[in-house]
């Protein structure tokens, strides 16, 4: 069963100068394609998670599911759940100092959406919810009267999922929660998500641009450049078989502990701007494999035998002709 | 501090937790900033002095040896006076009288109160313009940005004095007679706010664009929580430190403000003086010798304005992060 089905969503953002500026210096209006006609699925109770490198549209992905930002186009369509009524999405956000409200007690941050969504009435119900998240989340009862900036980095990102979760939300939407963290305290934060899933049934959105962590999380991985999904394929799969160039070049970024000195194939060059992508394939200024229809001709998303999808040129090509 | 959600959310907390929660005084007491006032002289000093003159202003009607709003208890026979300590000085007429046989000492403690009084009025009528404005500004961006931020833009490039002014002298002739003596500490507080809020409006919209784009915003906006409520209930409060500051500044510049615009003779009437018409009416008479009426209320208003600028910039000092 579908959680979520994502189509042909792209969104646009005015990066014009000012209209002075415009009429003075001649400058043209200029739009920033920051995720350009992406189409996925979430399934009930699954992860999928998004990776990519910074600027490739993986946080736009996440406002726009949440809702933070409205899509230029494209449709966003959650089912409905096990109550039958439509999935409520929440969202976990990237940077543990920015996401609490520092003039606010922990109490009030958590009893928000409680108080909003009218969840529990009075007082002393409120008082006992809250005291049941943070307990949850793995903090104590009494954190509650404290302010967030007494707290680390880690117990922050406990109290945003308390927050979260009060929203009791069947969706989650994980903007990178751990990159901000120690690893130790990484794989706290992603286990507890983890035994969470478990236990309530969730359904996440993970982005992240660290392949270690999304390969803990996740059921599938999408990959994304510059706005498109290059590779989709589930995760093992992924790690095993990487077919998109990109992918593979993600892959060899990842440190191995057994072969720390292994000999790794060196990527030349940036991410383009999206303001200004190459044409064609966007990747083909990077890829060891481009050529003239790369350059030329924007390939096309593929379903693979394994059940993945892939946009590739040589990926098609080595498909047409069976070797 | 006043707490963001103002239903009582420390009582909320003492269910879930055993120990009682530190008292507001208490921790007051422990903060930084009351840490910082102790060890600064200058700041205690003036604190002190400030309190010192609000109360005396304010119990005016229970220490002034004389009425001053009461004609009945005027004499000329008591008129020019001397203060005590000179020749000729009389009880009770410690700091001596003018030429209407007016103690002085009672027409400054009640020309401080009128003083005080415009001056707090205008400082809370414009922080309440000021943040309202601010907060829906920055909040939103965009063409209600540019509007209310260019309004304002122009009100900053006419001198404060010449506003208040124009406000006040059509103000006055607008106002039929019988209320001109009534309405003309409004007035005074209306000429003193209208360019008084930009200066808070600006601070709290630049603060209010830098809060908005945090994701503590973002997560309430999640919640559905609506603007009005996000803009006072999460940026307002994030946003008052350097309002405090421009606060407790501004009500010095207001006092100024004030007596300036009374020294001109577009303020208070003299039957209920303030500083400001107090000096006015002092200065005619500096040289026939009789100097007191001038010199007292001259340093009244110097010794209030400088006590609320070094608490101000006390102020500034212990809230700025980057000097702690």
């Amino acid at each position: 069963m579908i959680a979520l089905t994502v189509t042909d969503l792209t969104r646009e953002f005015d990066v014009s100068p000012p209209w002075l500026n415009r009429v003075i210096e001649r400058k043209p209006r200029s739009m920033l394609r920051a995720v350009d006609d992406i189409t996925f699925e979430v399934p009930l109770g699954a992860c999928l998670s998004l990776v990519g490198e910074s600027g490739c549209g993986k946080s736009t992905v996440a406002r726009l599911v949440t809702g933070l930002y409205e899509p230029t186009k494209g449709e966003i369509a959650f089912s409905n759940g096990k109550t039958g009524e439509r999935l409520s999405a929440q969202m976990i956000f990237q940077d543990p100092y920015a996401s609490l409200n520092p003039r606010w007690r922990v109490f009030d941050i958590i009893a928000e959406p409680l108080r909003e969504f009218s969840l529990r009435k009075g007082m002393a119900e409120i008082a006992d919810r809250v005291a049941e998240l943070l307990t949850t989340v793995g903090l104590s009862a009494t954190d509650g009267r404290k302010f967030p900036h007494e707290f680390s980095g880690g117990q922050r990102q406990r109290i945003s999922i308390a927050r979260a979760l009060a929203g009791e939300p069947e969706f989650l939407v994980c903007d990178e929660p751990t990159s901000a963290l120690d690893v130790s305290v990484q794989a706290q934060i992603l286990n507890l998500m983890r035994r969470l899933q478990d236990e309530m049934g969730l359904t996440y959105l993970f982005i992240s641009h660290d392949m270690s962590v999304v390969r803990h999380m996740s059921d599938q991985i999408a990959v994304m450049y510059l706005g498109r999904i290059v590779e989709q394929a589930a995760t093992e799969t992924l790690f095993a078989e990487p077919k998109h160039p990109y992918t593979r070049m993600l892959l060899e970024t990842i440190p191995n502990v057994r072969d720390p000195q292994r000999r790794r194939t060196v990527q030349a060059g940036e991410v383009p701007s999206p303001m200004n992508p190459p044409s064609g394939c966007t990747f083909h200024p990077r890829c060891p494999l481009a050529d003239e229809r790369c350059k030329l001709e924007r390939p096309a998303m593929l379903r693979q035998p394994d059940g993945g999808r892939v946009a590739c040129h040589r990926v098609a090509e080595a498909m047409a002709e069976p070797a | 501090m006043p707490s963001p959600v103002s239903h009582d959310s420390i009582a909320v907390a003492e269910p879930v937790s055993p120990v009682p929660l530190p008292g507001r005084l208490a921790r007051f007491r422990s903060s930084d900033l009351w840490y910082s006032f102790t060890r600064k002289r200058s700041a205690m000093f003036a604190a002190f002095a400030l309190i010192f003159l609000i109360v005396t202003a304010f119990s005016a009607p229970l220490i002034a040896p004389q009425n001053t709003y009461d004609p009945s208890q005027l004499t000329l026979l008591n008129s020019e006076i001397p203060p005590i300590w000179e020749d000729g000085g009389q009880m009770p007429f410690l700091l001596g009288t003018d030429t209407q046989g007016r103690d002085m000492l009672s027409a400054i403690l009640y020309g401080s109160r009128v003083s005080i009084v415009i001056g707090i009025a205008s400082v809370i009528l414009s922080l309440g313009i000021g943040l309202s404005l601010g907060l829906t500004a920055g909040y939103f961006g965009g063409f209600v940005d540019n509007i209310l931020m260019r309004f304002g833009d122009v009100l900053l490039s006419i001198p404060t004095i010449l506003i208040a002014i124009l406000v006040s002298a059509v103000a006055m002739q607008a106002l039929p007679p019988e209320l001109r003596e009534v309405g003309a500490g409004a007035v005074l507080v209306l000429a003193i706010t209208l360019s008084g809020w930009v200066q808070y409006a600006r601070i709290v919209r630049a603060q209010t664009i830098v809060e908005r784009r945090k994701e503590y915003v973002q997560a309430a906006r999640l919640l559905k929580v609506p603007a009005r409520r996000i803009m006072v209930n999460h940026i307002l409060p994030n946003t008052l430190t350097p309002i405090m500051v421009a606060a407790t500044l501004n009500f010095g510049m207001a006092i100024l403000t004030e007596a300036t615009l009374s020294f001109l003779g577009i303020g208070m009437p003299p039957s209920q003086p303030s500083l400001g018409t107090l000096i006015r009416f002092g200065n005619q008479f500096l040289f026939s010798g009789v100097w007191w009426v001038v010199v007292f209320p001259v340093v009244q208003l110097c010794l209030l304005v400088v006590s609320v600028n070094v608490l101000g910039d006390w102020l500034r000092d212990a809230l700025n992060p980057k000097l702690r």
